[in-house]
C-alpha cells in the first residue's frame, strides 16, 4: 500500500500553543491548513463514541479568531456578514457566513458579541487571512476597527454529554467581575442557553466560555490567553478522568459528518450560495439596507444548481469526497451529482455521505448510485442530519 | 509474538514472511497507524491472479483507503477471513492475525531487509 501520510503544503508550520502536551501524550499529527495539529491520540473510533457517550477535549487553536470593535461595529458586521448580526444580543453567538459579490460562500463563521461594540468572529484556520482582510475592506467606511487576534487566543472543546458536570467539577473556574465565585460560575454554566457564552475566568484570566461545538453534542468552546491553555487542557482532563478523552481531527471530522454540519472546501465553497448547501436561513434577507452578496442570493441559483444532500448506503464501503454520484448502475447512467463529504457512520455503523446533487434528484427517498472507486454502490437520499442527539 | 526481524518489508509498507513459495503478506504497524481505525477490508479472491505492482485489495479507514498491492506475480491461495470480519485486526495485531493473503508466488522480488525498512520509515 501507499503511505496514506498527510499532504506536504510546503508553507511555514505552526503549531498550537498544546502541542509540548499533544507530543506527550502521544497524538499523531496532520497538517490541517498549513498547522501541524493531532489527527488522533489512540483510536478515532474510541475517540468517536466517547463524544457521543461521555466527553471529548479537542484542541482548535488553530482556528482564526478576529475582533471587530468599534461603535458602529454591529453595522458594518451587517453589511459585511449574511446574517443580521445587530440583532444578537451581548453574551449570544450566531452561526454565519461571509459571502463574496457573487454571493460565493468564502467561510463560514461563528461571530459572537462580546460587547455592545465588539464581536469576535470566528474562522477557519484555511481562511484566517482573507476573512481577516474582508472584514477590513468592507468595515472601512464605518466606524470600526478590525483586529486579527488569532495568535494570541487558544480554543479548547468539551464536548458530550458529560461536558456540563465535568466543566462544572474542575477547579479554578469563576465569573469575571467582582464578587463573583466558583458557585456563580457552576450556576451560569447551567442556565447557559446553546448559541450563548459568558465572560469566564480560568486561574484569574480572562476565559469565554461558550455552549457551541461542531459534534453534534451538548458542549462547551472555551476561548483562553495560550499560556493559559496547557494548564487548563491538564485541569480538565484530571477532573474528567476516563470521562474526558483528548480527540484528534480526525474524529472531529466523523462527528460533524454525522451531525449533518458542513465543512469549509467540502459542502461550501465560493462556487455555491448557502441556499444550496440548506443555509438559505443564515442569510438574513429581510435585514435593512445592502450586505455583500445580497443581490446575488435574491436572484437565487440556477433551477439546475445542485444542492446539498444526506447519502445513507448499506455495507462499509463509504463514498469519500470527490466521490460521483449517478442516478444508475449501467454505465450509460447519467452523473447526477459529487460527494463532498463521506465516511462509515462510527454511531450508526453504515455509510453515510453529503453530496451536491441536481435537484431533480434530490428528494428524500431517491435512489443513486455512488462510484467508489469503480464499483456502483447503492445509496439513497435521506434527509439531514444523520444523527440527533436525544434532548 | 511475531519476530518482525524476520519478516521481509516492501516500500509499500508491506510485510512479507517467506515460506518456501508461499508469501503471507500485511501491512506494518506504520501503515496501519497512519491510516487509523481499520473498518473495511477488501482481499482479493483464493485463486486469482496477481501481478507484481497492482492493487489486489483495499484497506479502508474512517479517514482515508489504502491500498493492497501484490509484491509479487503468483496466485491467492488463502485469504484471511477473520480480518474482513474484523478489519481492527488490522490495528491490534498487523504482523500477526492481521495477515491479509497468502499468496504461491512465481519467484521472489527483491525486499527490504527490518533494518532497510526502518531506515525508510525513520523508526
Amino acid at each position: 500500500m501507499t503511505d496514506p501520510g498527510t499532504t506536504e503544503t510546503g508553507t511555514i508550520e505552526r503549531r498550537s500553543p498544546l502541542d509540548a502536551v499533544h507530543r506527550a501524550a502521544g497524538a499523531s499529527f496532520t497538517d490541517f491548513a498549513g498547522w501541524q495539529m493531532p489527527v488522533r491520540y489512540s483510536s478515532d473510533l474510541a475517540e468517536h463514541h466517547a463524544v457521543r457517550t461521555h466527553s471529548g477535549l479537542f484542541d482548535l487553536s488553530h482556528m482564526g479568531e478576529i475582533i471587530v470593535v468599534g461603535p458602529e461595529a454591529a453595522l458594518s458586521l451587517d453589511y459585511a456578514l449574511a446574517g443580521k448580526l445587530s440583532a444578537i444580543a451581548e453574551g449570544q453567538a450566531k452561526y454565519s457566513l461571509l459571502l463574496d459579490r457573487d454571493g460565493g460562500v468564502i467561510d463560514d463563521l461563528v461571530v459572537y458579541r462580546t460587547g455592545e461594540d465588539r464581536y469576535m468572529v470566528v474562522a477557519n484556520a484555511a481562511n484566517r487571512e482573507v476573512v481577516a482582510k474582508e472584514l477590513r475592506d468592507r468595515t472601512s467606511p464605518f466606524e470600526t476597527d478590525v483586529f486579527d487576534e488569532s495568535d494570541d487566543i487558544a480554543l479548547i472543546a468539551l464536548q458530550g454529554p458529560d461536558a456540563l458536570e465535568v466543566l462544572q467539577q474542575a477547579p479554578g473556574f469563576g465569573m469575571q467581575g467582582p464578587g463573583n465565585d466558583e458557585e456563580d460560575f457552576v450556576t451560569g454554566l447551567e442556565r447557559l442557553k446553546y448559541y450563548r457564552a459568558i465572560a469566564a475566568e480560568y486561574e484569574g484570566e480572562p476565559v469565554l466560555v461558550a455552549r457551541t461545538g461542531y459534534t453534534g453534542e451538548d458542549g462547551f468552546e472555551l476561548y483562553v490567553a495560550p499560556d493559559l491553555a496547557p494548564r487548563l487542557w491538564d485541569a480538565l482532563r484530571e477532573t474528567g478522568g476516563p470521562r474526558v478523552v483528548p480527540c484528534g481531527l480526525a474524529s472531529r471530522d466523523t462527528l460533524r459528518l454525522e451531525a449533518g454540519m458542513p465543512l469549509y472546501g467540502h459542502e461550501l465553497s465560493r462556487d455555491i450560495l448557502p441556499v444550496q448547501a440548506g443555509l438559505g436561513r443564515v442569510v438574513a434577507l429581510t435585514k435593512e439596507g445592502d450586505f455583500v452578496g445580497r443581490e446575488a442570493v435574491e436572484q437565487g441559483p440556477a433551477a439546475d444548481a445542485p444542492v446539498l444532500v444526506g447519502l445513507a448506503a448499506e455495507g462499509r464501503r463509504a463514498a469519500r469526497a470527490d466521490y460521483e454520484v449517478y442516478d444508475g448502475e449501467g454505465a450509460d447512467a447519467a452523473r447526477v451529482g459529487v460527494v463532498t463529504s463521506g465516511a462509515l457512520s462510527p454511531t450508526l455503523g453504515h455509510p453515510v455521505a453529503m453530496a451536491l446533487v441536481a435537484p431533480d434528484a434530490a428528494e428524500i427517498g431517491r435512489g443513486l448510485f455512488v462510484d467508489v472507486r469503480g464499483t456502483r454502490v447503492a445509496a439513497s437520499v435521506v434527509p439531514l442530519p444523520f444523527y440527533k442527539r436525544q434532548a | 509474538m511475531t519476530d518482525q526481524t524476520a519478516l521481509q518489508y516492501t516500500e509499500e509498507h508491506e510485510w512479507v514472511r517467506v515460506d518456501g513459495d508461499t508469501l503471507t503478506i500485511g501491512i506494518t504497524d506504520y501503515a496501519a497507524e497512519k491510516l487509523g481505525d481499520v473498518v473495511y477490508v477488501d482481499l482479493p479472491a483464493v485463486g486469482s491472479k496477481i501481478t507484481a505492482g497492482a492493487v489486489v485489495g483495499e484497506i479502508e479507514s474512517t479517514k482515508s483507503v489504502g491500498e493492497l498491492f501484490a509484491p509479487v506475480d503468483g496466485e491467492v491461495v488463502e485469504a484471511n477471513q477473520a480480518v474482513v470480519d474484523s478489519p481492527e485486526l488490522v490495528n491490534s495485531d498487523p504482523f500477526g492475525e492481521g495477515w491479509l493473503i497468502k499468496v504461491a508466488a512465481a519467484g521472489l522480488p527483491k525486499l527490504l531487509s527490518h533494518d532497510e525498512y526502518r531506515a525508510l520509515t525513520g523508526e
